[in-house]
């Protein structure tokens, strides 16, 4: 599904990593560990094409982007939730009608807040309309940074549910955390120092 | 096309909420205006002959100063990096942003220039002149102010910036719309001016967005 061959990556004249190969197929899941600053955000933004000033070759095998969670939620605080997300599904080419939103919002503790303005939400419950996308859509991969911070012991189970269902399903995902993961799937590590 | 128009409704929905931001421009261009009239005198023969100039540079800083409106919401909450990495056209989206912002802070300028062109004593023909070379004009005004907008926007003052980067792409499309009003005021041809604004805003349509794309693209890659 991706094939990454020897990137190497300068940021501020300090070398976040070099002849870094990643490989990822379907059905598995890259967790990327490391400590602050040791470029995992900036991996996770070359790989799906924001971060740009980087050595090597990336090729994706999939017939659409992967879906990206990325550190700021993506989520207009002048547009109610269910508007929020129906734009964020329109980005990825999927038309989501309102009883599906409404069954995520539920799972995702989010009842009743279909109609709200997102500037009256929380930062873990602006979090949760932008992971409701990964929900609603069927991208084969998913690019995600640090997708259980500001999120809850509930959040996270339907969550790692979720991430479940897609690799079952032969999805893949790429994401950070530091967050032990039980998940009946392929997991393999790539530690960045 | 889908794209398009669902951005359109996106951005056009987001300013119309906000809609104190989108309204500042527009009384600093009526306040402006109805400044002059007390700091020249009342006379009509004098408030009319410096009306085109002073409308269209009260136009002008009216739209530089909704600039930052364009893409700095999108950039701060990071719905510009969603944009990028979803793979659509980038181009579109831009085009669909500038439109949504013209319909909101260019296209109530001109309706707006009739109004305040009777308080400096324009006669009919300078209105219609006016009118119609703001209607081609502010489009164009929307597109080159983007493209400093998209090259500011991941400053966090940026404001300054905008006006010395857009300013002299401003000019020449100034020049020409104040030539085409003077010419319709005393009774001239404005043919030419009407073709050579044409031409401006058919350059910046086709060329605008992509510069503006890119630019973003430069502001998010950090």
């Amino acid at each position: 599904m991706l094939q990454a061959i020897s990137l190497h990556c300068d940021r501020s004249r300090r070398q976040l990593f070099t002849a870094l190969d990643i490989s990822v197929a379907p059905g598995q899941l890259l967790q990327v560990r490391g400590p602050n600053g040791s470029g995992k955000t900036t991996l996770l933004k070359i790989l799906v094409g924001l971060y740009t000033d980087y050595r090597g070759d990336i090729e994706w095998s999939l017939d659409r982007p992967p879906l990206y969670l990325g550190h700021s939620p993506g989520v207009n605080s002048r547009m109610t939730v269910v508007e929020n997300l129906k734009w964020l599904c329109q980005l990825q080419g999927e038309h989501c009608d309102d009883q599906s939103i409404d069954l995520v919002l539920d799972a995702l503790g989010l009842h009743g807040y279909q109609e709200t303005n997102c500037s009256s939400l929380s930062e873990g419950q602006r979090k949760r309309v932008n992971l409701a996308r990964f929900f609603l859509v069927n991208n084969p991969c998913w690019v995600m940074d640090e997708p259980f911070s500001s999120i809850d012991v509930l959040g996270f189970e339907h969550l790692q549910q979720r991430m479940q269902e897609h690799l079952s399903a032969g999805g893949a995902i790429i994401l950070t955390s530091h967050q032990e993961l039980t998940l009946d799937a392929e997991i393999r590590m790539l530690e960045l120092s | 096309m889908n794209l398009f128009i669902r951005t359109l409704q996106r951005d056009l929905l987001i300013h119309l909420r906000g809609a104190s931001e989108v309204m500042n421009p527009l009384v600093f261009f009526i306040v402006v205006i109805s400044l002059f009239p007390l700091g020249l005198g009342p006379s009509p023969d004098e408030l009319s002959r410096v009306a085109p100039g002073v409308i269209w540079v009260a136009a002008l800083l009216a739209t530089l100063m909704s600039m930052d409106l364009m893409f700095r919401s999108d950039f701060d909450d990071g719905s510009l990096e969603q944009m990028i990495a979803s793979g659509q056209s980038l181009i579109v989206m831009v085009l669909a942003k500038v439109g949504a912002h013209w319909l909101v802070s260019g296209l109530p300028l001109v309706l707006l220039v009739p109004v305040v062109g009777l308080v400096l004593f324009v006669d009919a023909a300078g209105l219609k002149a006016m009118v119609i070379s703001l209607l081609l004009v502010s489009p164009t005004l929307s597109l080159l102010g983007a493209i400093g907008a998209a090259l500011t926007v991941s400053l966090a003052r940026g404001g300054l910036l905008v006006s010395i980067i857009v300013l002299p792409l401003y000019v020449p499309v100034l020049v020409l719309a104040t030539g085409m009003v003077q010419a319709a005021v005393s009774g001239a041809d404005t043919t030419g001016y009407l073709y050579w604004l044409l031409a401006a805003l058919m350059a910046s349509l086709t060329m605008a967005p992509v510069a503006i794309a890119a630019s973003l693209r430069v502001a998010v890659d950090q």
